[in-house]
């Protein structure tokens, strides 16, 4: 009987130890990010010498991804992960590096990169926070990626952080930064131009997803179609906001593709207004392929919108 | 942060004074454009150079403020700067003038060990989740009190040291306590195992490995009362190792196997030091879609029954061992482009319970469950369950169950249960479930239960 025992102990013992995989030392370094921008961020700086692969999909809620096993095939055998941080993947991403066995993207190890720490960060609550105030990020607004200066400085801690685990191409991951921001800032004056003649103008959005898109665009978000981060449209709050948007002849609702369009379409009707879906993140619609892609679709239905609205 | 804001607001506007008043070392070219007539007039590249050196350093303000939030996160020890270090155009003039006023601001009173904000940065996250149950119906052979704060879960989790996380679940009834979990897991081991110690819920099946909180239903399907051990189920202390196994046509297929001391409700029970218990589980999981999946697993368990111990060993001549074998599985359909909308989980566990018994005169030393039979008993059970997502807060779902009993094989227990969800918010929930039991003593129990969950503070996301 003992003996039984010990045998299927062993058993246990040599079913877990038999099946190490072959950890063949790619080339390329394997980065694996939260989000798509980060991903496009990444391949803008990384080029061929890296292999970049996203979790989530552009068109989905990042909030509210679901930690499926497959991604535990991804993150195995990661040198690098990137997250966008500020507990916007909290729901999602810690069970996953927890579970992928993998010590190189332990939060804290070098693999293990918060793309928040380079970027500016709006609305951190300051003072006394509670869930009285809805799904409140604790440490500032996490869609921070949709300032192309953010995308820029990202773009140079991921360089720099690629620089420190792979040396040897360190050079090229610098010209390809410089590269980048070359052509971002030429990029950034087309945008600017695109937008200025929108400059102060009011919108509403869905959820607060668009803080820093509008602080770099100069537009003015004075209303929310949820009544709190996280929670549904109510009945009240949307009156409220439909009167809000009458008092100020506020045109443009901006809604993220993951959110149901009967309020805003209803809201839409009542004021003569705009649903206009904005897409935060690469991958959002299938021609949005890149991190300047995002912001060319982005300022593409803003700009027809606002001429529509006039 | 408001201080060192202001700092760098200070630093922003000597850089620019300094630069406009005595133009210190400059570039040759701007130098050149201020040899001519006008030079008050700045030209469009002047401008375009200040505006690179504004950019630059709002862009070494962010940096900044990035590695203090960083310094914040980590207990306010000093962080190496992952921040990349300033381009060499930007680190030119403003340098001289920006360096000390950095530094005196920096530096806040230190008065011995760390401050206060720097011990609240180490707590571990902390969650309380509340689950009230108010109970209606008849039910002599499974009662349960009209209304019952079922249980308080306190979760406290963090990560140890860069090796290892930690995370402990206490159990508060309304009178007692219980560790549903503690345990350490290794998170840095060498070729991708995951290793666990301490106390947890075993990895048999699905139902086991959950906690109330994230169950479809009030309560646990009838196979898990009679053969899994109940609420409480196969949850022990022991060790865990889990590896994931390389699969084609991207299967997930992950091997856990799991030792315990051999103590879990009725299922094991362990008389001696060597009465051990083994868990394996096979789980295999595929992504068919973006939107649906399936996952798959068989499990097994083997210890020693509670009649097991040393008396009625040597009165009857040989051990009583419990097997058990499980097979589960799930299918989930999720829209991701409606995912906090729609959704549709499946799932089923077939579950089999094996165990010698001796004669009934053992009853008369040790306690035994009520109906018990002697001799080899082979128990069956199984549930099947569905819940639809019909709105962004609303569930519905049914459950059937059909169970043997553990330790008389031949009764078989019988129910259903309808299931409505509403979700005020990710943080409580509100949920109705109607159960009718036909037990085996051939009594039909319905019964409704109002459930009202709610959690507070951080709750570390559970593994999918």
């Amino acid at each position: 009987m003992r003996a039984r025992l010990r045998w299927l102990f062993s058993l246990v013992a040599l079913c877990t130890t038999v099946l190490i995989p072959a950890t063949a030392e790619a080339k390329k370094l394997n980065v694996i990010t939260s989000l798509t921008d980060l991903a496009s961020l990444t391949q803008e700086v990384g080029g061929d010498k890296v292999e970049v692969e996203a979790l989530a999909k552009g068109y989905q809620d990042p909030h509210f991804v679901e930690p499926k096993p497959s991604f535990l095939l991804k993150l195995r055998h990661a040198d690098l992960l990137i997250s966008v941080g500020l507990d916007l993947e909290i729901g999602w991403l810690p069970p996953l590096i927890t579970q992928s066995g993998n010590s190189k993207i332990q939060p804290g190890a070098p693999g293990y990169l918060d793309a928040s720490q380079f970027a500016e960060i709006l609305e951190i609550p300051q003072g006394k926070l509670t869930r009285a105030e809805g799904d409140v990020h604790p440490l500032g607004n996490p869609h921070y990626w949709l300032d192309p200066d953010n995308g820029r400085r990202i773009a140079k801690g991921i360089t720099a952080k690629l620089s420190e685990l792979d040396p040897e191409n360190a050079g090229l991951y610098q010209q390809r930064e410089r590269d980048f921001e070359k052509r971002l800032a030429e990029t950034e004056l087309k945008w600017a131009a695109q937008m200025a003649p929108y400059r102060g103008r009011k919108v509403v959005s869905y959820h607060r997803s668009w803080p820093n898109f509008a602080k770099h665009f100069g537009l003015d978000v004075v209303g929310y179609i949820e009544p709190r981060p996280g929670i549904p449209p109510t009945p009240s709050h949307t009156i409220e906001l439909v009167n809000l948007m009458k008092r100020e002849g506020i045109k443009i609702e901006l809604i993220e593709p993951y959110f149901d369009l009967k309020t805003p379409n209803s809201i839409a009707s009542m004021t003569g207004g705009k649903v206009v879906q904005m897409m935060p993140s690469v991958g959002g619609k299938p021609e949005i392929t890149d991190y300047f892609k995002l912001f060319d679709y982005d300022i593409g239905i803003l700009m027809q919108a606002f001429q529509e609205t006039k | 942060m408001r201080a060192l804001r202001i700092a760098l607001a200070l630093v922003v506007g000597l850089a620019i004074s300094s630069w406009c008043s005595a133009q210190p070392p400059q570039p040759a070219k701007t130098a050149r454009a201020g040899d001519g007539a006008a030079s008050a007039q700045p030209s469009a590249q002047d401008v375009a150079t200040l505006l690179q050196r504004i950019t630059d350093l709002e862009d070494r303000v962010v940096s900044l403020e990035g590695q203090l939030r960083q310094m914040k996160a980590q207990g306010a020890q000093p962080v190496a700067p992952t921040a990349p270090t300033p381009q060499p155009e930007a680190a030119a003039a403003p340098q001289p003038s920006a360096a000390p006023t950095v530094v005196t601001a920096a530096p806040e009173p230190r008065l011995g060990g760390a401050g206060a904000a720097a011990s609240k940065a180490l707590n571990p996250d902390i969650s309380m989740i509340g689950d009230f149950i108010a109970g209606a119906g008849h039910n002599p052979i499974n009662p349960t009190p009209s209304f019952q704060m079922h249980e308080s879960e306190l979760g406290v989790q963090a990560i140890v040291d860069p090796y290892a996380r930690a995370d402990f679940f206490l159990s508060f009834g309304e009178t007692g306590v219980t560790l549903e979990e503690g345990f350490l897991t290794f998170t840095a081991l060498p070729a991708g195992f995951v290793a666990k110690g301490g106390k947890m819920r075993a990895a048999f099946g699905k139902v086991n490995t959950l906690h109330n909180h994230v169950l479809p239903w009030v309560d646990r399907p009838l196979v898990t009362q009679n053969l899994v051990g109940g609420e409480d189920g196969i949850d022990d202390a022991g060790v865990s190792v889990q590896h994931i196994i390389p699969a084609p046509k991207n299967w997930f297929l992950e091997f856990t196997g799991q030792g315990f001391r051999g103590d879990s409700a009725d299922v094991f029970t362990a008389s001696a030091k060597d009465d051990l218990s083994v868990v394996g589980h096979l789980r295999a999981y595929k992504d068919l879609t973006d939107n649906n999946n399936i996952d798959l697993g068989a499990s097994y368990s083997r210890g020693h029954s509670l009649f097991d111990t040393d008396l009625i060993r040597h009165q009857f001549g040989s051990d009583f061992i419990t097997h058990l074998y499980g097979v589960d599985a799930m299918y989930r359909w999720k829209p991701l482009r409606r995912s906090i909308y729609r959704s549709f989980v499946a799932r089923s566990e077939f579950i089999w319970r094996q165990q010698d018994q001796p004669s009934l005169i053992a009853c008369l030393s040790i306690t035994c469950p009520s109906n018990t039979a002697a001799g080899f008993q082979r128990a069956f059970g199984f549930y099947t369950s569905a819940d639809y997502q019909f709105a962004r807060r609303w569930f519905f779902g049914g459950r059937v169950d059909s169970s043997d009993r553990a330790f008389n094989s031949r009764l078989n227990d019988k129910g259903g249960s309808l299931v409505l969800t509403y979700w005020p918010s990710e943080f409580a929930q509100l949920r109705g479930q109607y159960r009718l039991t036909r037990y085996a003593e051939n009594f039909d129990a319905h019964e409704l239960f109002i459930q009202l969950q709610f959690a507070l503070g951080a709750h570390g996301a559970h593994p999918f």
